[in-house]
This record gives structure tokens, sequence and C-alpha cells, in this order.
């Protein structure tokens, strides 16, 4: 069996005394991508919700590309957590009979919630008299489909409109602390196991939501450009400007939490801080220092920090947006990966290392986790056809 | 109520009735039996097959190497520690136990090591000891010092 | 609010104090002092399992671990273990090497000569079957759990392996069986104490330093074990309640 195999090889790769059944990981690449996905979800939502709540004029171009994003990647947020499964086709068990004292078991839920209540019913008040005159425009199959989109209604009266601007703005807010509840909770997830020294700490779910809402709002940023630019239309610098402030402030409060975790872990040190300590400068040296934290979080802060205060020409600005906003995801996907991978590398016993290795080939993990991030794009282009923002009839007034 | 929240709201009655009809035929018969997992799952557990029988299974037939090995240091050890687990053997008499050969089962307990506490057992150093010579020639496993 | 001082007398002030420590002890007297548990609040009569190992006894020949190999089928691979045996050398600067080749299966080497070693010993590792068990909190759909007996069970049938029990253990006792995708570990030989036969390992001990027993029967040979030792449970600064009690445990040991 491969898996056995690469097991052999991971043995000899083994350094100190770890616990015997510690070889394998058993979080791989695939748990990596699910708070990286889940973060995506809550970041595009919480700034849609921002924009909608405190009526930002400049963000209003973005505010259905980011409930669509927001969708995308929600309706393949758990493939990665059921396609690590052992037993894939029992996942639904979490469902059926949940364990009410597993953090893990309320995730079917608190993701039904989400999806069902918050983001689908939000998508649908904001396009519900869209889809209707889109379905009396169409014919065909696609008049069919809008119209059961619309769920047989066509009521299309001004006041109609307002129940739906009503309805959709108290979703809204409702939707916000969803989606502090979605991400905190994954951070939960892990925070909660006191096995992990690397995991345990209260600032997790924290520290998830916030750097959910970076890498969300970098998303955007950059689907916005790409967008914009295959249709064919000017990029708002505007817009640009008060995403980019928007994702400087949240990722001040961001890196303040982080440090703020590792200042205390550093100052209290506890009986894990040795061996973290060697986890840390040494296999998680790449992906800590250089991706998560400079390529993550330094250079962003300091460029974005700089544009704060003097502004280059539109080109260069947005030259620059668009390799940030590459930046601040590769580095937040790091960050997930140095707490899943990285709090498995450790033995329990504090004695030692395991090893993880990545290959393209021949490993299921990463080859799925790619998949799992490419679908969501392809589904965003669909949803992007299906309901384009930029044929819907503006607000009633 | 406006229109599309009616709508809406079928949809859902819908949408919690399935998943409650889900629920209701999918949960497993013994569920919460005694707390919240399967009661059968213990049952099941349960039924599985024992490998190692128990010493009296063994003194029953080999009754003349039962009683040496009750007057020697080896008194206490089960027999299948040496031998292998005697299930199979004890329903078919053609499936034989495993008769060690060589010194490495001895070794396994009466290797010298400073970890092991001194007292318990005799330890040695093989070489030292006997110069790779093979330990029946001097001891008898059921009895050593015969 | 503030107090009027000018008409606050000592006599007001002490009818005041007094209801208000009168008061203090009434609730007190309804809510007495609870007691904090050494493991875990006892409930109920029946059999509730514990294992002590003796340190002082272990030999480190390894029967335990390979009994349990053949007893319940675990994978014959030098890294999935239902339980094994560690050995420790702490070196006289203070270096601390521990090794469990094979699980201990396979015999120790002692790395250090002997003139370089502080002390040197075995440690048997296996499941704690906690009180409080870390790992069966945490399983999202009710396949890892506890016996009636205090003993932490995977429903295998049940279990999707989503590996989650792996990483609360604190232990390492658990670990994904990837011929069948689900998580596995010691059940104490559960199938063998309901049919009144010794868990496998505790079998095939040679020097009775594994011990297993009820610890509601106050008769048992393991509550009189852990009276007349001092004993120790592994990470006790996690409050698993550890049923796992080791004679003789050096705080090296994780």
């Amino acid at each position: 069996m491969d898996k056995i195999q690469s097991l052999y090889e991971a043995l000899a790769k083994v350094e100190g005394f770890i616990y015997p059944n510690e070889i394998a990981l058993n979080w791989d690449m695939l748990i990596v991508m699910y708070p990286y996905v889940t973060g995506l979800v809550a970041g595009a939502f919480i700034l849609a919700s921002l924009n909608r709540v405190f009526d930002i004029k400049a963000l209003r171009p973005t505010y259905e590309i980011s409930l669509l994003t927001a969708l995308s990647f929600m309706l393949i947020a758990t493939m990665p957590l059921i396609s690590h499964l052992g037993q894939p086709m029992r996942f639904y068990e979490m469902l059926i009979t949940p364990h009410l004292t597993s953090a893990m078991a309320i995730f079917g839920f608190v993701y039904l919630w989400y999806l069902m209540v918050v983001l689908l019913l939000e998508i649908w008040f904001d396009y519900r008299y869209d889809m209707v005159i889109w379905s009396r425009e169409k014919t065909g199959i696609m008049r069919h489909v809008y119209r059961a989109l619309t769920l047989w209604v066509s009521d299309t009266t001004p006041k109609s409109r307002k129940t739906d601007e009503k309805i959709g703005y108290f979703i809204t807010v409702v939707g916000i602390p969803s989606a502090f509840l979605l991400h905190g909770y994954v951070g939960f997830i892990f925070g909660s196991i006191k096995a992990n020294p690397w995991w345990s700490t209260v600032m997790m779910p924290v520290i998830f939501l916030f750097s959910a809402m970076v890498s969300g709002i970098a998303l955007v940023m950059f689907i916005y450009m790409v967008v914009t630019w295959l249709r064919k239309q000017k990029i708002e610098m505007i817009v640009l400007d008060s995403i980019a402030k928007y994702l400087f402030y949240i990722l001040i409060i961001d890196f303040s939490l982080e440090s703020l975790d590792q200042v205390h872990r550093i100052y209290v040190a506890d009986e894990s801080f040795d061996i973290l300590k060697i986890l840390v400068h040494g296999k998680l040296f790449f992906s800590f220092f250089i991706m998560q934290i400079g390529i993550g979080t330094i250079i962003p802060l300091l460029t974005l920090g700089f544009l704060q205060f003097k502004k280059p020409n539109d080109k260069i600005r947005k030259a620059i947006y668009l390799i940030l906003s590459i930046c601040v995801l590769t580095g937040i996907f790091f960050m997930r990966w140095n707490v899943v991978i990285g709090g498995q590398l450790f033995s329990k016993s504090f004695y030692g290392f395991t090893s993880y290795k990545v290959s393209l080939i021949g490993s299921t993990d990463v080859l799925l986790s790619l998949v799992w991030f490419i679908v969501p794009f392809f589904i965003l282009a669909f949803l992007l056809w299906l309901l384009p923002p930029w044929k819907k009839a503006p607000a009633p007034h | 109520m406006p229109l599309q929240v009616k709508r809406l709201l079928l949809v859902f009655a819908v949408f919690i009735g399935i998943m409650l009809g889900l629920k209701y035929f999918l949960t497993p018969d013994s569920w919460r039996e005694y707390g919240p997992y399967r009661g059968n799952a213990l049952k099941e557990i349960v039924n599985q097959v024992p490998k190692f029988v128990q010493m009296e299974d063994c003194a029953a037939c080999h009754d003349s190497i039962a009683e040496i090995k009750s007057q020697g240091e080896h008194n206490p050890l089960q027999c299948e520690i040496c031998h292998g687990p005697g299930y199979r053997h004890i329903d078919d008499e053609t499936v034989k136990m495993e008769i060690p050969k060589g010194n490495a089962v001895c070794m396994r307990c009466h290797t010298k090591n400073a970890a092991s506490p001194s007292g318990i057992i005799k330890q040695i150093d093989a070489v030292e000891h006997s110069e790779g010579e093979d330990c029946i020639n001097c001891h008898n496993p059921h009895q050593p010092w015969l | 609010m503030a107090i009027d001082k000018e008409n606050f007398s000592r006599r007001e002030f002490l009818k005041h104090a007094g209801s208000f420590a009168g008061g203090v002890v009434f609730v007190s007297l309804i809510n007495p002092f609870k007691f904090v548990f050494a493991t875990k609040e006892p409930k109920g009569t029946g059999k509730w399992y514990g294992v002590a190992i003796d340190i002082e006894k272990c030999i480190g020949c390894g029967s335990c671990a390979r009994a349990c190999k053949v007893e319940n089928d675990v994978i014959n691979e030098p890294f999935f273990f239902r339980n094994w045996v560690e050995q420790y050398t702490i070196t006289n600067d203070e270096q601390i090497l521990v090794s469990s080749p094979n699980g201990g299966i396979d015999g120790f080497k002692q790395p250090v000569p002997e003139e370089e070693i502080y002390k040197t010993f075995f440690v048997p590792k296996m499941c704690n079957h906690c009180a409080k068990s870390p790992c069966t909190q945490v399983c999202p759909v009710g396949a890892s759990f506890e016996s009636p007996e205090g003993l932490a069970l995977v429903d295998i049938t049940y279990c999707i392996g989503c590996g989650y029990c792996v990483q609360a253990c604190p232990y390492g006792c658990r670990y994904i069986d990837p011929t069948k995708g689900t998580v596995d570990k010691c059940t104490l030989c559960y199938h063998r104490l309901q049919q009144g036969l010794d868990p496998a390992c505790m079998m095939a001990c040679p020097t009775g330093a594994r011990i297993y027993g009820d610890l509601n029967d106050k008769e048992s040979a393991l509550y009189a074990f852990i009276k007349e030792h001092n004993c120790a449970v592994l990470k006790p600064q996690l409050n698993t309640s550890s049923k796992l009690y080791y004679n003789d445990l050096s705080q090296e040991v994780h």
C-alpha cells in the first residue's frame, strides 16, 4: 500500500522520540484547505455586510461580487472535510446523530444555518426582483430556470421590493454575527484541543476570525480586479482604494492579535515552549517567518500603510493591489498550514518530530486540495453568468 | 405576510421535514441504549474471538510438561508467551504451536539492559555468558535449572 | 448610592453587618462545600476498570505489545500500536533519550555506555481509559464512547475516520487504521474481560508488572496496589482523570 510505504519513509525521518502512533499526520493538506476556504467565505461575506450595514458607497460595486464569491466557496466548504474522512460515505452521521459534546459535530448545523439561512436568503432577496424581470425577458429554458429560482413569485410592485430590501437588511445584520460564529467556531475546533499546546489557546477563534476577514477581503479585491478586467470595463480606483483601506485596518488587528498570542507564548514559556521553539525555528521556519509573517503580513502592511499617505498613479497602484492581494491570500494559506500541519509535526511527548512531505504526484490530499480550491472559481463564473450584478436594476429610492 | 416570505417558509418547512425524516430513518436501532452511541457496538466488540487461551487449557493435555514447569522458576509464565496463541490448536491439534528456535525468545527477557530493574529476573550478556551457544544445551526452558 | 454618614449609627451598622453575616452562614448551610474528586465523581456501583503498571518490575521484554498485536489483529507495521514500551535514559549530562523501536517488540538497545547513564527505566504505555476522556468528548458522531465499565471503546462500524479523537488524545494512544479507514485503540481486551479472561497484555507480562481491576471494589488487588504505592498518572495537568496508574513514575515521562 502506498500509504504504508510513505509511512516507512516518514519513520526514517523521525527526529528524537515520538509516540509510535504519531508518525502519520492524520490531518493533511485537505484540513489546511478547510479553514482556508471557510475563512474566505466568512471574510467575503463580512466585507459585503459592512458595505450594506454601514452603507459605504465606494464599496457598492463589490457587494454582489462578494456575496457570490462567498456562496461559491461556501458550496464546497465541506468537501475538503468530507473527502479527507477515512469513511467518507458515513459523513451523514454527523447530521443524524451529532454527539453534542464534540466541537466538530456542530459544524453541519453551523454550516447549514450560514448557507441556507444567511447567504442564500440574502442573495435571494437581493436578486428576487431582477430574477423576475429576467424571467420575463428570456425565452426557452432560461425562462423556467429564473422562474424556479424566484420560487414562482412574480411580484414586482414597489411594495414587494421594499419588503425585499427590509428583510435583506435584517438578514445582513443577523449575518454578521453568523459569519463571526462560522469562523470563530472553526478556530474553536483547534483551540479546544487541550492535548495540543500549539492549538490550545483561547485566542484561536479570534485569530481565525480576523485572518478570515483579511483573506476574504483580499480575495474580493482580487476577484473584482480580474472580473472587471475580463469584462473590459474600467476598474474604479476609489473601490480598490477603499477595499485596501479596510484590508489595512483588519490586517493591523490580525497582526496584533497574532503577535499577542506569540508574545504571550514566549513570555509565559510553559512546558511545551522548548519544543515549539525548535519547531518554529526549524520545520516551520519557511512557512512561518517567510511566508506567513514576511510575505503575508509585513510586506502588505508596510505597502498598504505607505499607500495611505502617498498615492502613486493608477496603473502602479493597480499592479500593487493585485500583487498584494495574492501575497495576503498566500500568507493566510500558510497561516492555516502552520496551525494545522505545524500542530502535528511535534510529538505530544515533547521529545521529537515527525515529518510531512508534500508531493503533487501520488499524494491524493494535495491534488484534492487543489481541486477544491479551483472548483469555486468555476462556480463563481457560473453564478456571475446566471446572476450578473452589472445587469441588475438600480435600487429603488 | 408578503407572498415571497410565505413561499420561503414553505421551502424551509419542506427542508426541515426532509431532515427530520432522514433523522428518523437513519438513526441506528440501539442508539442511546446506554448513552449517545450504538448500544449494539458493545455486543459486537464482545463477539471478537479471544486468541490466547489459558494455562489450564494447555495443562489439560500437556500435563507432564505442566508438571515440570510448575516446579521451576518459569512456573508463573503463561505457555503462550513463548508458544504463541493457542485458540486454533485447542480445536484442531494438527495446527501446531510455535516451537521457538535459537536464543531469540530467551533473550527477549534475559538480555542485559541497564533499564531493566535488578533482582526481578536473571539477565545476561549472551556473548559473555555462553559465547552464542544455544540456551537449551544447558537449560530446559520449562524448568531452567533442571 | 451615597451613605448618609450623619444618620448611620453604630447600632444600625451592627444590625446590617449582623444580618449580612447571618445570611452568609445560612446560605452556606443550605449549600455546603462540594468536594473536588481525585478522578471523577463516582457514579453507579458496577465494574469500573482501571490499570496500574509497576515500573519497578518492567524488564522491557515487549511481551505485552506483542501479545496485543496478536490478540487484536493490530496491523503488523512498526507504527501502529495499542500498547507499547518506551525506554527512558537520562545521561549524566542530563540529556533525556527516549526510544521505542517497533514499540519494544524487537527488544531494546541501550543508546549510551553504562557509565554515562544517570538513570534509565522502561515505561509501558497503553490507553489511559480516562474518566474524563478528551477523545470520547470530541467524537462528532458518538463512535468513540465510554462503556458503562469506564473503558473508552470504538464502534468501528460507525466511525467516520475524521481523526479528531487522534488529535485530542494527549497520550498518542489512537491511530487511524489505513486498511479500514477507522480509528483503532486499546479496549483493555473488552471481549476477553466480558468472557472472564484476562486482557492479553496482562496475561503475557512475565513479571506481573501490570495489574488491572475494578476501582469500585475496595478489596481488589488494584485498589490495594494504588493505595500502597506512590502512584502517579501521566500529564495530570490536563485533568483527564486517567485511570492508568504508574508506580515510581519519573517526571521526565510524558
